[in-house]
């Protein structure tokens, strides 16, 4: 493990959408090496044949009937978007086409 | 009885009250209310625990419990112990009708469409809700001053922090604004305010509340949790809140109606105690060490068995949980885009939904938050994922095997709640790294999901008090009450009262500038 | 690009082996979506089918529909897939406004299905095995619509997100690399993409209506030179929407590839956009290792394990797959080549199936679904599964006829009144008044007058012109509005005219 590059930073920030500023890109350069430091500690041990916990408590098969329960009404699905129109969330222009599935 | 002496009583004591009409709910809800406005005060001063008051509607709530107890019969009968009790709520926990921000800029004026599930539960029961409490934006940090809303400042001392996520809920039942809080705790978030404010605070077992409308910030870790006085209030509000919740997944089938008795039980003979070698001791302050071993002296002498246990692998559990968290935060906080909520920030005129996206999370992000984003997604990108948050979940099957190993000897285990007592406000900010370490305690019981409760233990270093962490094996949430109740009634004891009568009064009368 | 001459398929097949791709995704018919109990609706006022997990609003968890993981391992079997002891759910994380959460809770390493087989019969018969490497659940996406400009991505103004479809439960099936179909490959394609949607229909787990987008499919395609070790690199096209443009749109790449590679260009990796009305690809999205997805488990959820009990009620219970059960259909109706394969293409088999389980003869059943009940269907442009007739209406139209109550002609104005919503054939016949006239008193009556009125056409009859009967005739089914059984007619008038003796 080393460093984070500036490069790599700026693809991160691109990664989760996230606006940084120069400053802010120094700054979080900074501590995430330091952090980073701290927590590879965790290649320390052995832990191979060690299963990964993925919940606290392990459960399995929980499951919902297929049964129709309460939905928003539209009014109040759209109550929160900063902008709407026809019943629909206003996005901002989309270029790239994107969509997986 | 006088409003003064009303809001000073437990949650319990003011359920007896309340059954006995000494007074009324409203009268008791509105004290709280007056009490509220004289010393909280704002961002700028006072102790600030409260974003939002919600006073028309616990005042109808209140109105409505007094009126079922004075039509008496079987409505009365009806009635939850608790109801007419007031409680507050963290910022991060939906509720319809009254804003929720998770103390984030993102969530400005907010309204959640639905309750969640413990808040469904609260309204059930009739506890009138006092509002809603400040925390760490998105419950990151550990003292409540990464608020977008100004800190919270610790009842004890105003200059310094009140510890975090959870520091309103902690500083509000500290300073008698509310006998109840709800709280959520992914890594101490809740013990360790508690600790700070000689308050009791427990993190459940792992699905033993439901999540359902909890914000998540590293799903499985968070676990929502009562906030109270007393073990025995703490225990009530327990058993309020717990119990399986079909609409989350990971909530567990279990029955959890023995907790408010087991904190009462009182008796410890023939309790295995475990002591962490791991947690004392170095790290951990003089006086907090002084005040730990004297607890321990107690127990022994009220016919506990007191042994030394090990679990070597918890000194990996910290940077487990640094990896850990911010992997699901980056994942969690994906959501926070603009869209189809919250609000949007567009650049320019003709930004695209990506530059929007961007520019509206830079600026809806506090700076912990940013900072957890971006670690977390270098954690999990391609390349890395395996590395850090794989090796990060193995660590964390190894401290569940190191509980497993040591709940084989003994009955719970037990070790201060944090290495320090609450920090001077600034002094963390400057240091993240250090913010992190504090959290050593705290932190496995979260891994392995186990409960954990954490009593006032005394006064410490700057005369602040400290606090001691009684964790128990997963679903035996009541025998951490059991040893809690325990432990609280010989200090009680021998102090005399309880420590939270200790706290200076607060008395800031800065009353200008809450939105309510 | 559209104006270059592209090399026939014959030329592409010189130098090149194809090598085929598809991932399919089926929406599940389940009465709720995937992680949410909203309704599994389409076509609903926008934003109407969702809740707080749909919309991925803050505090909101998903909890797993049992019908649709039911679903998930019937498919996996029906494709001879092993079904995974264990699985679990995963995050794929893209920043995209049709995803909520911005990121699609999907199975990544550990899918429900894997490593199955499917026998795909080609148009002249011949068998094809393509090998499926999984099959997984994931939930679908909200839909987008782009506002201004042309109402495509590129140039639009801003859009419309409506999130009814987000969280609706889906199968995505992957196939392994088909290789070896040669100068088949188009056709494969499309008889893969039908078994697939026979496969899902006779299973009922989905609607699979390609053009509601039920069935949606992806196709993967490169060339490889001839005895080459390795395969060629590959583009993926999206937005196919009918079983008609998966053939035209793999015969599309192999001819675009084929015409790069011979010019000695090479083929770009990337997503391609199918277009019907110009029967072409345009590039999209280039792949590269900016698909970061973050897998990691969904802390949200719980694994799934499937025991060996759950697994053995699904199998009983697994229908005869497709083709087997056509072979068997055709042997046993009777049908040739010609009418077997006519049926099929009509969508009509299972209609048929269930007429003959009715009551009716294979030969009926083929009579009126594939004549009077198409018709109907062309005129009101509607799939003839829409138009509103059943199995047991035609069976008991055909059972009508076999007891002389109507006649073909009345049973073809029943068929309509059936589709204008007037109830089953015995009521319509019944209430219209439209059963065949058969009640001898009602005839003579009618061939008395029709004789008294005819003088001429009866003394032609009379003198030996038989076939002049017919002249009698018509008018009698005329006072009678057709319901009269004609040879019945004929009869009375032979008795009335003595002419046996």
């Amino acid at each position: 493990m080393s460093d984070i590059t500036r490069e790599q930073l700026v693809h991160l920030a691109e990664l989760a959408h996230l606006d940084l500023t120069e400053e802010e890109l120094d700054r979080v350069s900074g501590e995430l090496d330091g952090i980073l430091k701290t927590v590879e500690r965790v290649q320390e041990i052995r832990t191979e044949e060690v299963p990964a916990t993925s919940h606290p408590v392990a459960l399995h098969n929980v499951f919902r009937d297929d049964v129709v329960r309460g939905v928003l009404e539209q009014q109040q699905a759209l109550a929160s978007a900063p902008e709407t129109e026809s019943g629909q969330f206003k996005v901002p222009a989309i270029l790239d086409g994107g969509s997986e599935s | 009885m006088n409003p003064d002496h009303m809001i000073r009583l437990t949650a319990l004591q003011m359920a007896e009250e309340l059954n006995k009409t000494t007074f009324t709910s409203v009268e008791l809800t509105k004290a709280h209310f007056d009490h509220i406005r004289q010393i909280d005060g704002t961002a700028q001063a006072g102790i600030h625990a409260y974003l939002h008051l919600n006073e028309d509607d616990a005042l109808a709530v209140a109105a409505e419990v007094d009126r079922l107890r004075a039509a008496g019969g079987a409505d009365a009968a009806a009635l939850h112990p608790l109801a007419g009790v007031p409680i507050a709520i963290k910022d991060n926990i939906v509720t319809s009708q009254q804003p929720t921000t998770a103390a984030s800029k993102i969530l400005e004026g907010w309204m959640s469409p639905y309750d969640a599930t413990v808040v469904q539960k609260v309204r059930d029961a009739k506890l009138p809700v006092l509002g809603k409490t400040n925390m760490d934006e998105f419950a990151m940090g550990s003292t409540t001053e990464y608020s977008a809303y100004g800190v919270t400042r610790n009842p004890w001392d105003l200059e310094r922090a009140p510890g975090g996520s959870g520091g309103g809920s902690a500083s509000a039942v500290g300073a008698y604004m509310a006998p109840l809080a709800l709280g959520s705790d992914t890594g101490g978030s809740i013990r360790q305010p508690a600790s700070f404010t000689g308050t009791v605070g427990t993190k459940p077992t792992y699905g033993s509340v439901s999540r359902y409308g909890l914000i998540a910030m590293a799903s499985s870790l968070d676990q929502i949790g009562p906030v109270a006085r007393t073990t025995a209030d703490a225990a009530a509000l327990h058993e309020l809140i717990a119990g399986h919740d079909p609409k989350d997944s990971t909530s567990l089938i279990t029955e959890w109606n023995d907790l408010a008795s087991a904190a009462q039980t009182r008796d410890l003979t023939g309790v295995r105690i475990g002591v962490l070698e791991e947690l004392q001791g170095s790290g951990f302050s003089e006086q907090i060490q002084q005040r730990f071993d004297e607890a321990l002296q107690l127990l022994r002498d009220a016919g506990a068995d007191v042994v030394a246990i090990d679990c070597p692998n918890m000194s990996y559990a910290l940077p487990a949980y640094y990896l850990i968290v911010p992997s699901e935060v980056s994942s969690n906080m994906a959501r926070f885009d603009g869209i189809r909520f919250g609000n949007r920030v567009v650049p320019e005129a003709d930004s695209t939904v990506k530059e929007v996206m961007a520019a509206t999370r830079a600026a809806g992000f506090g700076d912990e938050v940013k900072r957890r984003i971006i670690l977390g997604t270098y954690a999990l990108s391609a390349g890395y994922v395996e590395e850090y948050y794989g090796s990060a979940q193995r660590i964390r099957t190894l401290v569940q095997q190191d509980f497993a190993r040591a709940f084989e000897n003994v009955d719970v285990l037990i070790s201060p709640t944090t290495p320090t007592v609450a920090v001077p406000l600034g002094e963390q900010v400057s240091d993240p790294a250090s913010m992190y370490a504090n959290d050593v305690a705290t932190i496995p019981a979260n891994l392995a999901g186990i409960p954990a409760v954490s009593i006032p233990g005394g006064m410490a270093e700057h005369d602040m008090p400290m606090g001691i962490q009684i964790q128990a094996p997963a679903t035996r949430d009541a025998v951490a009450y059991r040893v809690a109740g325990g432990l609280e009634a010989l200090l009680e004891d021998k102090w005399g009262r309880p420590l939270y009568q200790q706290a200076p009064e607060a008395t800031t009368a800065a009353t200008a500038g809450r939105q309510d | 690009m559209a104006t270059k001459q592209l090399p026939s398929i014959d030329e592409a097949l010189a130098a090149f082996d194809p090598v085929l791709g598809f991932e399919v995704h089926v929406e599940l018919n389940t009465a709720t979506k995937m992680f949410s109990s909203a309704p599994n609706g389409f076509g609903e006022e926008p934003n109407t089918s969702v809740t707080e997990v749909d919309l991925g609003l803050p505090g909101a968890l998903p909890v797993v529909s049992f019908e649709a993981v039911d679903y998930g391992i019937k498919l996996g079997l029906a494709l001879n897939c092993s079904i995974a002891e264990t699985c679990r759910f995963a995050r794929k994380h893209y920043f995209y406004p049709d995803l909520p959460k911005n990121f699609q809770t999907s199975q990544f390493d550990e899918p429900i299905a894997f490593d199955g087989w499917v026998d795909v019969e080609l148009d002249d018969g011949a068998i094809f095995r393509v090998e499926i490497e999984r099959a997984h659940l994931e939930e679908d996406a909200g839909k987008l619509t782009h506002v201004g400009g042309t109402g495509r991505i590129q140039g639009a103004e801003h859009a419309l997100a409506d999130y009814n479809r987000s969280g609706i439960p889906l199968v995505e099936i992957v196939t392994k690399p088909i290789v070896g179909a040669g100068s088949r490959a188009p056709e494969l394609a499309r008889a893969y993409l039908m078994t697939i949607r026979d496969i899902v229909r006779s299973l009922d787990i989905s609607d699979a209506r390609m053009e509601h987008g039920n069935l949606r499919c992806d196709a993967n395609v490169s060339l490889m030179p001839k005895h080459a070790d390795h395969f060629g690199t590959r583009t993926e096209t999206k937005n196919i929407n009918s079983m008609r443009a998966v053939k035209h749109a793999v015969t599309y790449e192999m001819q675009r590839q084929a015409a790069l590679l011979a010019e000695g260009k090479t083929v770009t990796q990337e997503t391609r956009h199918w277009h019907e009305a110009t029967r072409s690809t345009t590039a999209g999205r280039p792949k590269s290792d900016a698909d970061d997805y973050r897998y990691f488990p969904e802390p949200d959820l719980v694994p799934i394990h499937v025991d060996q009990a759950w697994i053995d009620r699904l199998s009983a219970a697994l229908p005869e797959p497709p083709h087997q059960r056509r072979k068997r259909l055709k042997a046993t109706w009777g049908y040739s080549d010609e009418e077997f394969r006519d049926v099929v293409s009509a969508d009509v088999m299972d209609a048929i199936e269930e007429t003959i389980a009715a009551g009716a003869s294979p030969a009926a059943a083929r009579k009126w679904w594939m004549g009077e009940i198409a018709r109907l269907a062309n005129h009101a442009h509607v799939p003839i599964a829409d138009i509103g007739i059943n199995a047991e209406h035609v069976a008991e139209l055909d059972g009508l006829i076999q007891q002389n109550i109507i006649n073909d002609t009345i049973a073809r104005q029943v068929l309509g009144h059936i589709v204008a919503g007037e109830g089953n054939p015995r009521e319509i016949v019944e209430n219209r008044s439209m059963a065949v006239v058969s009640d001898d008193t009602a005839l003579t009556r009618a061939v008395d007058a029709v004789i008294e009125q005819h003088p001429d056409v009866v003394a032609k009859i009379v003198g030996g012109k038989t076939q002049a009967i017919g002249a009698l005739i018509g008018p009698v089914m005329k006072t009678t509005g057709g319901l009269a059984d004609a040879g019945r007619v004929r009869q009375i008038i032979i008795e009335k005219l003595d002419l046996n003796g």
